[in-house]
This record gives structure tokens, C-alpha cells and sequence, in this order.
């Protein structure tokens, strides 16, 4: 199908963006890679596109003293060129390979991913997993939202309708942060079936501040906070039984499928955490 | 709806058209420029099909507006044949039967060629990782693989 009508104008600078959001119906256009297709099916018929893609300086990837900050505009591609990103939040630098293809890594941007909130998107449960959060700018300037705070529900965030995701933070890696990653789907690139993002913290050969967020799973990413504390105490078996998911069956998989595949990631990240960094 | 006026390099040429702001990047260079080599398939960036370059980075032409291309460098399927950039790998497609109906085969190109001009021999994994975004029905991808592992080898100086 074809994009209904709708009247396009580029923005030169945030606030000029927020300004126009006031406009009944408008949508922020950032790297399109969610919202044209839903433009080309009709799911979404804004009557007005807002292209911040001319914004100068909302893509920048900065580490300041123990938080690394992304500009909502980074493009996956950059981010996962980046060597801050591989150095300073290596959680993000291994998801980044499994979001879509390299032809929409090019333009799809990290804060339209997060902004989205695709409960099947792998950087919205990095984000939680990393306990970070997001800058939102909005008439009377910017706030900071905890991850925690801004995943509301099914493609529903904290943002409110005037405000613009501007950045995300997440804290700084360190020589005892661990990270694991995986998901499973059925091809490559595609919206996972059911993913897993966790970071940790090595506490001699255990681990402490287990974080574990699921995603696929539910209408937003999903903390799993007794498999986190049965795998703080090394015991894996006890941490896949410990899983307290309730994922929909949906047309990828049953419920039940979702709920073994959980726990076969969870293996597979433990894996990965507990291995040296 | 007002349209817009935009200016653009398509394949080394300028040209400035007036676009409807919902108007497609792909459905553009096709519709409106007649350049029909870009295909369309899914429509929402899943098939790989439109699979093109804009300012040197392979995208999907369903899921950017022509209004955002103004100012940009475009390259289709049609650029990338007459310049020969790819004329080594049109030539292995063609001598391993890496394609049949020939749907996918601009935008598998697109994205062969952006695997292959970083250097190096990538995996056979590699290879069909990258391009897991492009959808082919008829060849069951072997075919692909083995023609862009072939090029890969002959630019990289080795044999095959």
C-alpha cells in the first residue's frame, strides 16, 4: 500500500521540533524504519511529519566520567562502529548486530528504537537491563526518566504527546561489569521470538546486581527478578526455574514455547556473564 | 496536500522534481524518474527488494520519503550496471544461476556489493548473514552464497 496524505516539514532545531508537536496529529520523523512501514500500511496516518533528521548534534556517543550518553539520533550502524559503545556499553555493541539488517541499521536510530518501544525490540530491554535512562525534551525543557519508569505498555512510554526523546544514558562499563545477550528468531535480523539482555556484576567468582530483561515476552521488556537472585547465587538450574514469565502466544510461537525458549537463553547469557569480560 | 521541490544526484545526474511529501524513495525513482531496476515487494522493509544507496550507505527505498533525499547522492541498480562496479558480481550471478526470476536480484546486488567492497573474504556464514535482509523464493540462497563467495575470493587475488 501507499502513505495516506500528510503535510512534511523539517525541523532545524529541537525545540522548533517540540514546538510543532503541539500540531494536532503530528509525528517526529527520525529514522523512519518503524514508522514508514506503518505509513506504507496505513496503520499510522499522522497529518503531519516532523523530520528532526536535520537536527545538528543529537547523535553524538559520549562517555563523561562513569555514564556513556547517545544522542536519540545515533543510527545502529554507528553505534555499532562506535569504540566508545564496544568499550564503555558493550551490552548495547552485542545487541546491535541482531536489529534487523544492515540496510535499516543505516538509518534506523537508537532513540526512534526506544521512543517506539517495540516490546520485541532488542534496545528498549538493554536499556533496562543496563538501568539507564532517557532524556526527554519538552516546552519547559529536558527531564531524565529512569528506564524502569518509561516503558508503560504495548508502544506506550512515559514521553509525554509535547515532548522528544533527546538522548539516552546508560552508566559506564567498568572491569567488573558482565554482559550477556541473545535472542532467538526466525531469521536473522527479524524481531526475536524471545530475547534476553542482562548485565551484572562480578563479585568474586559470583556475580551480584544480576539484572535480567526479557523481551518478546510481554508488552514491554520484562525484569525477571528471582531468576536475577537464584543466579546471583551461581545456581543456573535454579534461576531458569525460578522464571516467573507470562508471555501471549502470538504468531511466532505459543506461550509455552516462549516460556522453554526463555529459559534456554537464560543459560546462554549466564554463559556469557559468567565468562571473564 | 502541498508537495515539495527537491534536488537530488540519481546516479551522477541531478535532477529536480516536485514529490508529494508521502511519496516513497523507491516508488519515486521508479514512477517519477523511470527507473524501474529498484523493485518494489513488501512495502515495509522486510523483503530487501528496493534495497538501493543513498549518500554511499545501502538503504530501503520503501522506508525513506524522496522529500528526505533532497540534497543527496543517489544510486540505483541502473548506476551500479553502467559504472561496472558490479560487473564482476552480475557475471558470477549469472554463471552460478544465482538467480531465477530475478525479482531480488537489484537489491541482492546492493547488498552483496556493500558486504564485498569493505575487502576481505567474508564466511560463507558472514555472507548469509548479511544478507539475511533480502528475501529470494526461487534460489534457496546456495546459489547467492556460492556467487558472492566466488567474487569475494577473485578481488581478494585468489582463484575460483
Amino acid at each position: 500500500m501507499k502513505p495516506a496524505p500528510f503535510a512534511y516539514k523539517r525541523a532545524r532545531s529541537t525545540a522548533e521540533a517540540v514546538a510543532w508537536l503541539t500540531e494536532s496529529d503530528a509525528r517526529l520523523l527520525a529514522g523512519g524504519q518503524s514508522l514508514i512501514a506503518t505509513l506504507n500500511m496505513r496503520l499510522s496516518t499522522p497529518s503531519l511529519l516532523i523530520d528532526i533528521n536535520g537536527i545538528g548534534g543529537l547523535d553524538g556517543i559520549a562517555q563523561k566520567d562513569d555514564v556513556v550518553e547517545i544522542g536519540a539520533l545515533t543510527r545502529h550502524a554507528q553505534a555499532g562502529r562506535s569504540d566508545v559503545i564496544a568499550k564503555h556499553a558493550p551490552l548495547i555493541a552485542r545487541a546491535i548486530p541482531h536489529i534487523a539488517h544492515p540496510a535499516i541499521r543505516n538509518r534506523g536510530t537508537l532513540g526512534g528504537s526506544i521512543a517506539y518501544a517495540d516490546p520485541a525490540a532488542e534496545l528498549p530491554a538493554c536499556l533496562l537491563a543496563l538501568d539507564g535512562e532517557v532524556e526527554a525534551t519538552g516546552p519547559k525543557g529536558k527531564r531524565s526518566i529512569k528506564a524502569c519508569d518509561f516503558f508503560k505498555g504495548l508502544f506506550e512510554t512515559a514521553l509525554a504527546p509535547d515532548e522528544m526523546l533527546t538522548a539516552i544514558r546508560v552508566p559506564a562499563a567498568t572491569g567488573q561489569t558482565r554482559t550477556g545477550f541473545a535472542e532467538l528468531a526466525r531469521r536473522h535480523g527479524d524481531y526475536a521470538i524471545v530475547g534476553l539482555a542482562a548485565s551484572a556484576r562480578a563479585d568474586g567468582k559470583g556475580l551480584a546486581d544480576v539484572r535480567l530483561a526479557y523481551f518478546g515476552v510481554g508488552a514491554t521488556p520484562v525484569r525477571a527478578g528471582k531468576a536475577e537472585a537464584a543466579l546471583a547465587k551461581g545456581d543456573v538450574d535454579a534461576a531458569v526455574a525460578a522464571l516467573e514469565l507470562e508471555p501471549p502466544d502470538d504468531l511466532q510461537a505459543t506461550a509455552a514455547a516462549k516460556k522453554h525458549l526463555a529459559g534456554v537463553l537464560l543459560r546462554r547469557v549466564a554463559g556469557q556473564l559468567l565468562e571473564a569480560r | 496536500m502541498h508537495e515539495i521541490d527537491i534536488t537530488l544526484t540519481v546516479n551522477g545526474e541531478r535532477v529536480s522534481e516536485r514529490v508529494e511529501p508521502r511519496k516513497t524513495l523507491v516508488d519515486f525513482l521508479r514512477d517519477d524518474l523511470f527507473m524501474t531496476g529498484s523493485h518494489v515487494g513488501c512495502e515495509h522493509g522486510v523483503c530487501g527488494a528496493c534495497t538501493l544507496r543513498v549518500n554511499g550507505e545501502i538503504v530501503r527505498g520503501c522506508l525513506m520519503l524522496a522529500v528526505q533525499c533532497d540534497g543527496a547522492t543517489v544510486e540505483t541498480i541502473e548506476g551500479l550496471s553502467d559504472s561496472g562496479e558490479i560487473a564482476d558480481l552480475q557475471a558470477a550471478f549469472e554463471q552460478r544461476n544465482a538467480l531465477q526470476c530475478g525479482y531480488c536480484t537489484p537489491g541482492m546486488l546492493a547488498a552483496a556489493q556493500d558486504l564485498l567492497k569493505r575487502g576481505g573474504v567474508p564466511s560463507r556464514d558472514e555472507i548469509r548473514e548479511y544478507l539475511s535482509g533480502n528475501y529470494c523464493r526461487c534460489t534457496g540462497y546456495h546459489a547467492i552464497v556460492d556467487a558472492v563467495e566466488a567474487v569475494a575470493q577473485a578481488r581478494a587475488g585468489g582463484r575460483k
